[in-house]
């Protein structure tokens, strides 16, 4: 019996200390003045997601959308946001999803295409509570979810505008792409970034590369490396491994176009524009619908007609001539508008 | 395809090849010393980071580049001594306390980013230094002698490591402790000193190659930033059979086919990228699975030293 106890309290030292530093579910911080009347339950909501909220990418695009309606909505006391980071193991996120379900959170968001199968899973044991993901389109309607929104980022669409862009500012016309893994809203922005960037000039070279993995910094600095090497003077590249890249285009002056969140703070002088990634208009449908009894069964998209989808020059960056400016607004307008196709 | 023959191209594969090696010269060469002296330290991943850490804090707020070295070294000394005290005095399990080690170097890594640096940000890290003369060898030249200092230091440790192993008393304890403690101990050699001395080297040389990587290649700290490279660079040590230059061949192996699967992607030779970013790794399966059997490996690797008890 002793030696069963042993085992079993080893095991949970591991498991505590696998959790901690895997990143455990926050516990929502207890209100700050409990003994102040409160008029209304604060909305809670729980996002889980793969990268750190600080990523300058992806987590904290969707951080930055939900701290603003948080903001807006009156602070801690209106909104209670709790936040698991650096989940990228799906089996540590797939607990912490479940935890937060069971936790009286009205809305679990699962912030990473790669979360879908768990997410699932745990939306059939907890009908009463919403579930949101993405990036993806599947709401479960077919299999008779009704507590599941989905959203989806139509990120060719800058893709497009921000390939414009480097086609104009490339002069050895070659331009290099540093993209994680080859699937969902990372490749679709590549491939709408390599079509901009032929829309402009023909004859230009796209090289593309994939470092395999979301979050390797290191691959993604090497990956930059040889596009330099290769004659690239312009480059892009998605997802949070991007600032690995973005350190040597600042060493070896090549010029950067982001996407997700903005990214000039780490390189002002070489980061020429951005894709933001605007989940505040999603979110607080979301949460509306919620609040009205409707807890799943929409799939959004972010497009730059509906404004989910911005594309902000930096400011500091001095290059952004009048032209540039135009040809931007006239891909917009034409994506916007349909008579430019972005992937068809 | 043909863009893949150019002289360019060359010069940029090899280029490549020597400045991914950098982190994992380090490393495994710090792991080797460790091994030969019978102490397995799974956790050179989690000293990485710490050193990447450690590095990279010091030059942001000192602006000191030596300054990050030391740092580096210190802090990965440090966890060094922690790893010695768990698996040479605790007599722990060489391979759970190594996972502990990693753990601990990811998560404590991680919060002290948050709590004091909190964002993404670059430092000016050591630049490239071309050689004069060398480096304007055609082809070769540019590839091999124009990096940062830490790249030559990198190489300039194998044949530092071999002559120390090899070469002279420390090395012959060193050995004498990974082959047989207890007949070393009978003859006077102290081996409890001998390998904590040892892994303390290591872990300062797995934090260099931290350092190497966040204060040089990259310039940056991230979370998590090392992405396996510790795991690798001891898997290189089994690879290289123990010896500083088999050890910096195999890392040469590897580093130039991670090279080389970046070119064939960026030429588009038409191999999907998934396929391309695990050549170096099955690779890797590969060559250690048709290794001769573990010729040089330490006898006494990863078994305790506890004085009359064999």
């Amino acid at each position: 019996m002793f030696k069963h106890g042993t085992t079993v309290a080893v095991a949970f030292v591991l498991a505590v200390l696998l959790t901690a530093c895997g990143g455990a579910p926050a516990t929502p911080a207890a209100p700050a003045n409990t003994d102040a009347p409160v008029a209304t339950e604060p909305f809670k909501v729980a996002v889980v997601m793969p990268s750190a909220e600080t990523d300058l990418a992806w987590s904290q695009a969707m951080i930055d959308a939900l701290r603003s309606i948080q903001a807006e909505m009156g602070g801690e006391e209106a909104m209670q946001i709790s936040i698991s980071e650096n989940m990228f193991n799906v089996t540590d996120a797939a607990a912490a999803l479940r935890d937060y379900a069971s936790a009286g959170n009205q809305l679990v968001i699962a912030h990473g295409t790669q979360y879908g199968t768990s997410m699932f899973e745990v939306a059939r044991d907890f009908p009463e509570v919403s579930f949101a993901w993405g990036t993806a389109t599947d709401t479960g309607e077919a299999e008779g979810f009704t507590n599941v929104f989905s959203y989806n980022a139509s990120a060719e669409e800058g893709g497009y505008v921000n390939g414009v862009i480097a086609a104009m500012l490339s002069t050895s016309n070659i331009v290099g792409i540093v993209g994680p893994v080859e699937a969902g809203d990372a490749k679709a922005y590549i491939d709408g970034f390599e079509q901009g960037v032929l829309s402009m000039k023909p004859d230009a070279t796209v090289n593309k590369t994939y470092t395999g993995s979301f979050g390797d910094t290191a691959a993604a600095a090497e990956a930059a490396n040889t596009h330099i090497a290769a004659g690239a003077d312009v480059l892009t590249g998605s997802a949070q491994q991007v600032v690995g890249a973005i350190g040597v285009a600042k060493e070896r002056g090549a010029l950067w176009l982001g996407t997700q969140s903005s990214q000039a703070s780490l390189a002002p002088d070489i980061v020429v524009a951005t894709q933001l990634y605007d989940w505040t208009g999603v979110l607080k449908d979301i949460i509306a619908k919620i609040q009205a009894g409707t807890l799943g069964g929409t799939a959004y998209d972010l497009t730059l007609e509906n404004g989910g989808l911005k594309i902000v020059f930096n400011s500091e960056f001095p290059g952004v001539t009048p032209e540039m400016q135009a040809a931007v607004d006239t891909a917009i307008q034409g994506i916007s508008s349909g008579t430019i196709t972005v992937l068809p | 395809m043909e863009q893949l023959f150019t002289l360019t191209t060359l010069t940029g594969i090899l280029h490549s090849t020597i400045r991914l090696a950098t982190p994992y010269l380090f490393a495994s060469l710090g792991e080797t010393i460790s091994q030969r002296s019978g102490v397995l330290n799974l956790g050179v991943e989690g000293q990485m980071l710490m050193g990447a850490f450690a590095a990279f804090f010091v030059v942001v707020t000192t602006g000191s580049l030596l300054g990050g070295v030391v740092a580096a070294i210190f802090v990965g000394a440090l966890l060094g001594l922690l790893m010695a005290l768990v698996s040479v005095s605790f007599r722990a399990e060489q391979g759970i306390s190594g996972i502990g080690m990693y753990l601990l170097g990811l998560g404590l890594s991680s919060l002290l980013f948050r709590l004091t640096l909190g964002s993404v940000q670059s430092v000016r890290g050591f630049a490239e230094l071309a050689l004069p003369g060398l480096s304007s060898i055609p082809v070769l030249g540019p590839a091999l002698f124009k990096h940062s200092l830490l790249v030559y230091v990198a190489f300039a440790l194998v044949p530092l490591v071999a002559y120390l192993l090899n070469r002279t008393t420390w090395g012959l304890n060193i050995r004498a402790v990974g082959d047989n403690p207890q007949a070393a101990d009978t003859l006077g050699v102290p081996v409890i000193a001998i390998r904590y001395a040892t892994v303390t080297v290591g872990g300062a040389m797995a934090a260099m190659g931290g350092a190497s990587l966040s204060i040089s290649a990259v310039n940056i700290f991230q979370e998590n930033m090392t992405g396996g490279i510790g795991f690798i660079a001891v898997a290189l040590v089994y690879f290289g059979g123990w010896r500083p230059v088999g050890v910096m061949l195999g890392i040469l192996l590897f580093s130039l086919v991670s090279a080389l699967q970046i070119w064939l992607q960026l030429v588009g030779i038409g191999i999907p990228s998934d396929l391309a970013v695990m050549l170096p790794y099955i690779l890797t399966i590969i060559a250690l699975a048709l290794a001769p059997q573990r010729t040089g490996q330490p006898a006494a690797l990863t078994r305790p030293f506890n004085r009359g008890m064999v």
